[in-house]
């Protein structure tokens, strides 16, 4: 960066930090533009990415657990690795659309039975080509009980994967689903070569060749010369490894020790602006931390009683206070307002005590003390809480926060309590996200809601290719679970991660942090 | 003597092997009561009761648990840690880099605040309720009070975020230098070294002022025997035992309850690998940390014991 650039950089800064107005930052800019604080080409110069440099990253979760296998894969410090060594057959972009990857085409029949046209001249890092007989073993993996594929219950619906004609994989589903290549650009159905089954050495096709691997300590990438998407990536080597403790995350990054740091808390973000030379990176996301009320348990298991939680809920005042802002409130439902199919007409649910008092009474839950469990495991879920604990006073519900570890919340508290806080990742689709928590029959059906005419209409989506009749049903499906379901979703947390500002081209896809994991393959070094 | 001290070793050798096995078997029973296995901590949010049962079955979890640490035990006992059950390495592999880092970062703080705090505690312990007493009491016991985490993150603000003097972090990849070396062990040992000296401090004091207080103590002064004399000749001896102790139980602690120096620092060691092996219920990694960390104990206040026989020549006669 030449010194002329570094002045007009810091001049247009200060004057952002020193709460400069809009009409001010545009006559600066303006300034800019007509070549006066800025010799010419230097803009242009700094939009180009260059080549080299090595980071390191540091995560925010880790254990021996580590893996490189991606049906095994779990939390974003897994999927950051892996995205760094293989790739999907599709890739989702900042719309959340799969677009094709190692696939070069892809082709349905009735969306059920699909042909893949496979991407020509792949190579795996050991140099072998990607053949059909790769990705056949990649899918098949996930139906192996003993390989513990967390996409168990996605890969259900394969019916029977298997080589088409030269470098062409057909997929037969066992119902239609349109959604098959969103499926397939998720997290899990990374592409293995066929018969592996020692993971540690990350022997895939992706951006990043694995030099060093151990499990809750670092790994090490260096750049895949071979790479089949010209010119990426930039970078020669990445170190990536994880500090537990936030406040040391944040240190190691203001320290000049790690370039990236993922999971900044919203406490934190004040310093890191006001530190000069690094940024914040702010992403919608997905993820929310749920309210959960069984609707079938004794007691506080009725369908009034969960609209008074519901209206309990003080979105305002959690967005405000424990996301400091960093979020987007919800209403009740899962899909959040930017994504493509959201129903935006559906009315807001405010924070209405006297409504939820009416409720509490129809319930027979006047003046009652109810048990709430939480933990930090679901992220911000003590906070949440006790904001709840407060609100509920004013329609004179009792709320006694049950604080229990993190560790064994989801297998001993989550699903198991009737009051609970829980927290729900993004997922790929609506379909999705539905059939994993509202269908009827689903194994985390939270609530225990249960509407044979949703399960209908989420069939029925799943089959209609056209976009404006599904996003009318999808639509639909919103609006009953807002208004029925035992689940109330206050707001949708904003994922927040820091870089020294020499550190360029991230971008945002709302699958996660750090780009949806995926920021390796395409962040550049301005040195 | 020589007779005595190898009855006395071959002694406690057996009863640490007891010892041992009993922690293990303590261990065992603990994990037992922890909610969730392997399978379901694995699996996580996506533990369904078919997918838990599959991975339980390839584990061979379902088979009893005393039938499952038999097995195990018969091949602890020749030596053979078993595999990982998170992620199938050999828990040997796992351990040794970490054990390693742990022994170095233990005997780099030992280095530091053994020679260290004995020798302010023989000091405040001779100039008893001067000034210079007086200070080190009271910087202890403002060191002990003040929780490791918090002497940890204040010394990254200043040392490394502030004054940029040191890295934040501890990674041992850059060690091969000596002033590397020394960089990346600063922060933790200080940090460290803080808590135990302290606490070996006082303990030294209090061990050496009790030996002073003693009659013969008083007989040699009345006999006219030099102040130097008096300490090193006749009351330092019979202090040795409960000072020896003060120092192992404090490095004892450096085996296992470094977990907040490891996790700011960012240092792989023992520590952080137990609490991993607790939170995924990974049986044979945890048996070998947890015995890992016995043997060290018990390793320790062996060599206590010992010292403070052949220092008391009272205790080598029961």
């Amino acid at each position: 960066m030449g010194p002329a650039e570094s002045i007009e950089d810091d001049r247009v800064t200060a004057a952002i930090r020193g709460g400069a107005t809009r009409r001010e930052l545009l006559s600066l800019l303006a300034l800019t533009g007509a070549g006066l604080l800025l010799p010419k080409g230097a803009a242009l110069a700094a939009d180009a990415p260059k080549r080299g440099g090595r980071i390191r990253v540091a995560g925010y979760s880790s254990s021996t657990a580590d893996t490189l296998d991606p049906a095994k894969a779990s939390l974003s410090t897994d999927y950051v690795r892996c995205n760094m060594f293989y790739n999907g057959l599709f890739a989702f972009d900042a719309e959340m659309t799969p677009l094709p990857a190692l696939a070069e085409s892809v082709s349905d029949d009735d969306a059920t039975v699909w042909t893949v046209k496979l991407r020509k001249g792949v190579v795996f890092h050991d140099g072998k080509a990607l053949e059909p007989a790769d990705v056949v073993f990649s899918l098949n993996r996930h139906k192996d009980p003993a390989v513990g594929s967390k996409a168990a219950a996605l890969a259900k619906q394969i019916k029977d994967v298997k080589a088409g004609g030269p470098g062409e994989v057909v997929i037969t589903l066992e119902s239609p689903n349109a959604d098959l290549p969103s499926i397939l650009a998720t997290q899990h159905f990374l592409i293995v070569q066929d018969g592996t089954t020692d993971f540690s050495k990350g022997n895939g096709t992706g951006p990043y060749k694995c030099k060093e691997f151990s499990p809750g300590v670092r790994s090490i990438g260096v750049r895949n010369d071979n790479y089949w998407k010209p010119g990426l990536p930039y970078l020669d080597e990445v170190e990536y490894f994880t500090i537990a403790d936030e406040s040391a995350r944040v240190n190691a990054l203001l320290a000049g020790d790690v370039q990236v740091i993922s999971e900044v808390n919203a406490r934190s973000t004040k310093l890191i602006t006001s530190t000069p030379g690094f940024e914040l990176f702010v992403s919608k996301n997905g993820d929310f931390t749920d309210l959960i009320v069984q609707l079938d348990a004794p007691v506080t298991g009725s369908e009034d009683f969960a609209m008074a939680m519901k209206l309990l809920q003080d979105r305002e005042q959690l967005l405000k206070s424990v996301f400091r802002g960093y979020g987007v409130i919800g209403n009740d439902q899962p899909i959040p307002p930017f994504d493509r199919f959201y129903n935006a007409d559906l009315p807001q649910r405010a924070f209405d005590p006297d409504k939820a008092k009416f409720h509490l009474k129809k319930a027979g839950l006047e003046n009652a003390t109810v048990q709430l469990f939480t933990s930090p495991a679901p992220s911000y879920g003590p906070e949440f809480a006790l904001l709840m604990q407060q609100s509920a006073k004013k329609a004179g519900l009792t709320i006694d926060v049950q604080r229990v570890p993190a560790d064994g919340y989801w297998s001993s508290y989550w699903l198991k309590k009737p009051l609970v806080i829980g927290n729900i990742n993004p997922r790929p689709t609506p379909d999705v996200m539905f059939s994993l928590f509202y269908k009827s029959d689903a194994a985390w059906n939270e609530s225990h809601w249960h509407d044979p005419k949703f399960d209908q209409l989420l069939l029925a989506a799943r089959r209609e290719t056209d976009f404006a009749k599904r996003k009318r049903m999808y639509g639909d499906m919103q609006a009953m679970i807002h208004d029925s379901a035992g689940v109330g979703i206050p707001a949708f947390k904003s994922s927040i991660d820091a870089h020294v500002s020499a550190l360029k081209g991230l971008k945002s896809i709302p699958t996660g942090e750090l780009g949806g994991w995926t920021f390796a393959e395409y962040v550049w070094l301005d040195a | 003597m020589n007779g005595i001290v190898a009855r006395l070793i071959g002694a406690r050798i057996l009863t640490s092997a007891l010892i041992l096995f009993l922690v293990s078997v303590m261990i065992l029973v603990a994990a037992q009561f922890l909610p969730g296995d392997v399978a379901q901590e694995l699996l996580g949010q996506s533990a369904t009761p078919e997918a838990v049962a599959g991975l339980r079955h390839a584990m061979h979890l379902d088979q009893p648990a005393p039938l499952r640490f038999l097995e195990w035990l018969m091949d602890a006992a020749r030596g053979r840690f078993g595999n990982s059950l998170v992620n199938g390495n050999p828990v040997s592999s796992l351990i040794g880099d970490r054990l390693r880092n742990t022994a170095v970062l233990a005997a780099i703080t030992a280095a530091v605040s053994v020679p260290l705090s004995l020798a302010a505690g023989v000091a405040a312990a001779i100039l008893r309720d001067r000034p210079l007493d007086r200070i080190l009491s009271l910087v202890s016991i403002a060191l002990v009070s003040v929780p490791e985490f918090l002497v940890a993150t204040l010394a990254v603000l200043l040392f490394a975020v502030k004054l940029r003097w040191l890295p934040a972090l501890s990674s041992v990849s850059n060690t091969h230098s000596w002033t590397g070396f020394m960089r990346a062990y600063a922060l933790p040992v200080m940090t460290l070294a803080c808590v135990i000296c302290a606490q070996m401090f006082r303990m030294t004091r209090a061990a050496v002022i009790d030996a002073l207080r003693a009659p013969h103590v008083e007989m040699a002064l009345l006999k006219g025997a030099s102040r130097s004399r008096i300490v090193l000749r006749h009351a330092l001896p019979n202090a040795v035992g409960p000072v020896a102790n003060a120092v192992a139980l404090s490095l004892s602690f450096l085996f296992g309850g470094v977990i907040i120096v490891e996790v700011i620092f960012n240092y792989p060691g023992m520590a952080k690998l137990t609490v991993d092996a607790v939170s995924t219920r990974d049986m044979p990694l945890l048996q070998a940390c947890a015995l890992i960390f016995s043997a060290g104990y018990l390793a320790l206040v062996s060599l206590a014991d010992i010292a403070a026989i052949l220092s008391n020549p009272r205790l080598r006669h029961p």
